[in-house]
C-alpha cells in the first residue's frame, strides 16, 4: 500500500524547490526530527505547496516553547509540529514510581497540555500521538490492568483527543493508526532509534509526511466536497443494462456485500457532509431503477446530490456536476472502475482526483480508507444536511423556470436572513466556511475555531455571520463578515465571504446594506472594502463597486455609510 | 551478486544519495565525501538496505570503517 514518493525523491524535491513559500512549519521533538523535516519539505514541494520549516535542535520543546523571545516565535510559524516518540515515554514510564504509575497519562497529557497553552493562539498545533509500543511486561493482561505501560500509552492517545476537542487549535497527526496500518516492521527500525534517536524509519517518512501535509491542506482550505460515482461494478457488481435488477450483484447475491459495504462507507461519507453524485454510462431509467426498487442498496436516489447517466463522455459529465454544484473542480473525487474512464478524465481534467481503484471489489474500501483524501478540519451539526440543501437547488430551478421576471422569482421564494454576532454554537460552523469558501471571498482569510472565538471575544471588532432560509428550505449559516475598528471613525472590511449555493439572491445586497446599517449605528463615517485576488475568487473582483464602494486604488475600496444608496432586495431580516 | 556488480551498485546509490559522480572502492571512508555526515549516513543505510534487500544490524552500521567492510557484510546477507 506505501505508493507515492520515495524520501529519497522527496529529499531531491526539496532541493530543487523553488516555490515561493506559502506556509510556515515548525517541528519540534524530542528525538532526532531532520529527516522527517526534509521528508515534509519535500513533500509540500511535491503537493506544489511551498513551505518554510523551522527545524528545531534535538529535545529543545520546553526551551523553545517556553520563552517568548525563542527562534521558534521569531519565526512565526502558522503551525507547530509536535513530535514526542513512544520510546521517550517509555522510558519515563519506567522511571515513574510503582505507585504513580496508574496515573501517568493523566501526569503526561497535562505537561503536554502545558506545551499546547503556552503556544496559545500563536499558532495552530499539529501533535502527533503516540504509536503503540506493547513492552510485554503484562502480557495481554496489560489490558487488564492500569498498572501497564500498555494501558497507559492507549489512554495518554485517548486524552490527546479528549482534550483537542477543547483545544480547538489543536490537531492530531494520527502516527497509531499510521502504525497500525504500515505494520510496526515497516514503520520503524529500532536500530534507528539507538543509532540516530529516530522513531521512525526513513522509508516511512514519506507517508508521515503526508499526513502532516494532508492536515496542512485542509487548513489551506484545500478540501474534498463531492464524490462522482460511476454505477456499473463500481456501486454493484455488473451491468444494470444487461443483468437487470435481479442479476446486479449487491447485498447477498455473489460479491454483493463487498459493494454494500462501500456503499455504507460513502453513506457514512454523505452523513458527514461530503456530497455524492452519478456520473455514469446507461439510460437514466435504467440507472435509477435499482436505487428505486432493489431491496438491498445501501444508497437511495435522495443521497445524490446531482445524478446525470448518459451516453455522453464522462469528462462533459463531471464538468456538469461541477457547474451543477458550483464547487471547485479539485474538490472533486471520480471513483470508477474502469481504467480506460479514469484515465480520460485524468487527462481531460486533471485538477479531479482520480484514486487508481484496485481490480478487484474487494478492495476497494481498504484502499480508499487509507488514501486519507476526506482529511476535515472542523464538523458541524449543519454538515449533514448538505446533501438536502444542495438537491432543493434543483427545486428551485423549476420553480424558477415559473416566473417571468427574476424579480417576481426573488419575490416568490419567500426569503428570511438571520444577521447575528459570532456566538459559541457557531464557531464550528464559521471556522469552517472560511476554510471552505474559495470564490466569494474577498481577502480568503481562514480563520480555526480557536481563532474565530478569539475574533468573538475581542472588541476591536464587530463580527457577524448570515443565515438564509427560503419556501424550500433553511441554508443555513451561509455568510461571514468581520469587521475591524479603524482609528478616524472607519470601518475595515477584514473579511467576507459567503457561500456559492446562495448567489445571485441578493444576499450580497443584503449584507452590504446591513454593514451600512451598523456603520452608521455606531457612528463610523467611513467603510473600506478590499479585494484580494487568488486564483479562484475571480468573481468578486469588482464586487465593491457593483456594491456601490468608489475604488480608491486597484484593489481597495471606500463608502460613505451615512450617504449610502442602500440596495433594494427581497429578503426579509428575521 | 559478484562483487564488482556490488561495487558498482553501491557507486550508483552513492552517486544519487550525495547527488554527485562518485566511484567508491574497498577504501572509500566518510571522510572522502564531503556531505558524508551522520544525518546522510542513516539516508544511505536505508538505500542500501532497499536496493539489496536486507537490514543492516546496529553493530554493522556502527562498525563499518569503509565501503570495503559495508560490501564484506553485503556479500554476507545476499
Amino acid at each position: 500500500m506505501m505508493t507515492g514518493p520515495t524520501f529519497h525523491q522527496l529529499k531531491k524535491m526539496d532541493r530543487n524547490s523553488a516555490l515561493p513559500p506559502q506556509f510556515k512549519l515548525a517541528v519540534l521533538g524530542d528525538c532526532a526530527t531532520q529527516l522527517l523535516s526534509t521528508a515534509i519539505r519535500g513533500y509540500a514541494s511535491y503537493i506544489g505547496l511551498g513551505m518554510d520549516v523551522f527545524d528545531a535542535d534535538y529535545n529543545q520543546i520546553d526551551a523553545l516553547v517556553m520563552d517568548d523571545h525563542s527562534e521558534l516565535y521569531d519565526f512565526s510559524p502558522d503551525a507547530v509540529l509536535l513530535q514526542m516518540c513512544t520510546q521517550k515515554l517509555y522510558e519515563g514510564f519506567c522511571g515513574t514510581a510503582l505507585q504513580d504509575r496508574s496515573s501517568f497519562a493523566e501526569s503526561v497529557f497535562n505537561r503536554i497540555r502545558g506545551v499546547w497553552r503556552r503556544i496559545g493562539s500563536r499558532a495552530t498545533i499539529l501533535q502527533c500521538n503516540f504509536p503503540l509500543l506493547d513492552d510485554g511486561v503484562f502480557g495481554q493482561f496489560g489490558n487488564k490492568t492500569a498498572d501497564s505501560f500498555l494501558f497507559q500509552q492507549r489512554k495518554l492517545n485517548y486524552l490527546l483527543m479528549q482534550g483537542c476537542q477543547e483545544a480547538k487549535n489543536v490537531y492530531i497527526i494520527d502516527l497509531d493508526s499510521l502504525q497500525n496500518q504500515l505494520g510496526q516492521g515497516a514503520f520503524s527500525d529500532a536500530k534507528l532509534y539507538y543509532i540516530a534517536k529516530m522513531p521512525i524509519c526513513v522509508d516511512a517518512l514519506p507517508v508521515v509526511a503526508k499526513r502532516v501535509l494532508d492536515v496542512v491542506q485542509v487548513l489551506r482550505g484545500t478540501i474534498k466536497k463531492c464524490v462522482v460515482l460511476d454505477l456499473d461494478n463500481t456501486l454493484w457488481g455488473g451491468t444494470i443494462g444487461d443483468d437487470g435488477l435481479g442479476g446486479i450483484q449487491i447485498g447477498e447475491l455473489g460479491t454483493g456485500h463487498a459493494f454494500s459495504d462501500f456503499q455504507t462507507w460513502l453513506k457514512e461519507l454523505k452523513n458527514r457532509g461530503i456530497l455524492l453524485a452519478v456520473c455514469s454510462k446507461n439510460n437514466e431509467s435504467a440507472a435509477k431503477e435499482p436505487f428505486e426498487k432493489h431491496p438491498e442498496m445501501v444508497l437511495r436516489l435522495e443521497d445524490f446530490s446531482v445524478f446525470i447517466a448518459n451516453w455522453e463522455d464522462k469528462a462533459s459529465n463531471i464538468r456538469k456536476i461541477q457547474q451543477t454544484l458550483n464547487i471547485g473542480m479539485d474538490s472533486l473525487v471520480f471513483l470508477d472502475d474502469n481504467p480506460f474512464e479514469r484515465n480520460l478524465v485524468r487527462s481531460m481534467i486533471p485538477e479531479v482526483t482520480v484514486p487508481e481503484l484496485p481490480e478487484d471489489a474487494a478492495l476497494y474500501l481498504p484502499y480508499l480508507r487509507q488514501l486519507g483524501l476526506f482529511e476535515a478540519a472542523s464538523y458541524s451539526a449543519e454538515d449533514s444536511l448538505r446533501t438536502d440543501q444542495y438537491r432543493t437547488q434543483a427545486e428551485r430551478s423549476a420553480f424558477e423556470a415559473s416566473f417571468h421576471s427574476y424579480e417576481d422569482y426573488l419575490a416568490g421564494l419567500e426569503m428570511k436572513a438571520v444577521a447575528a454576532p459570532f456566538d459559541t454554537f457557531h464557531y464550528p460552523r464559521i471556522s469552517q466556511l472560511t476554510q471552505r469558501s474559495n470564490q466569494f471571498n474577498l481577502r480568503t482569510v481562514r480563520y480555526t475555531e480557536a481563532e474565530v472565538e478569539a475574533l468573538a471575544r475581542d472588541d476591536s471588532h464587530i463580527c457577524l455571520y448570515f443565515t438564509l432560509q427560503d419556501r424550500f428550505g433553511d441554508h443555513g449559516l451561509i455568510s461571514v463578515v468581520v469587521l475591524d475598528k479603524l482609528p478616524q471613525e472607519t470601518l475595515f472590511i477584514s473579511e467576507w465571504l459567503m457561500s456559492c449555493r446562495v448567489l445571485k439572491r441578493g444576499m450580497e445586497e443584503f449584507v452590504v446594506n446591513k454593514i451600512m446599517q451598523i456603520a452608521v449605528e455606531q457612528g463610523f463615517r467611513k467603510v473600506i472594502g478590499e479585494y484580494l485576488p487568488t486564483s479562484k475568487n475571480a468573481m468578486v473582483k469588482d464586487l465593491y463597486e457593483k456594491m456601490g464602494f468608489t475604488r480608491r486604488t486597484e484593489n481597495r475600496f471606500e463608502a460613505d455609510p451615512a450617504h449610502f444608496q442602500y440596495h433594494k432586495n427581497y429578503i426579509t431580516e428575521e | 551478486m559478484t562483487e564488482q556488480a556490488i561495487f558498482q551498485k553501491l557507486s550508483e546509490i552513492f552517486s544519487d544519495v550525495f547527488d554527485e559522480d562518485i566511484v567508491v572502492t574497498a577504501q572509500t571512508t566518510a571522510s572522502d565525501v564531503e556531505q558524508w555526515d551522520s544525518l546522510t549516513h542513516i539516508t544511505l543505510i536505508s538505500e542500501v538496505e532497499d536496493a539489496f534487500g536486507f537490514k543492516f544490524s546496529m553493530k554493522d552500521v556502527l562498525g563499518m570503517k569503509n565501503v570495503g567492510e559495508m560490501v564484506d557484510i553485503i556479500r554476507k546477507n545476499t
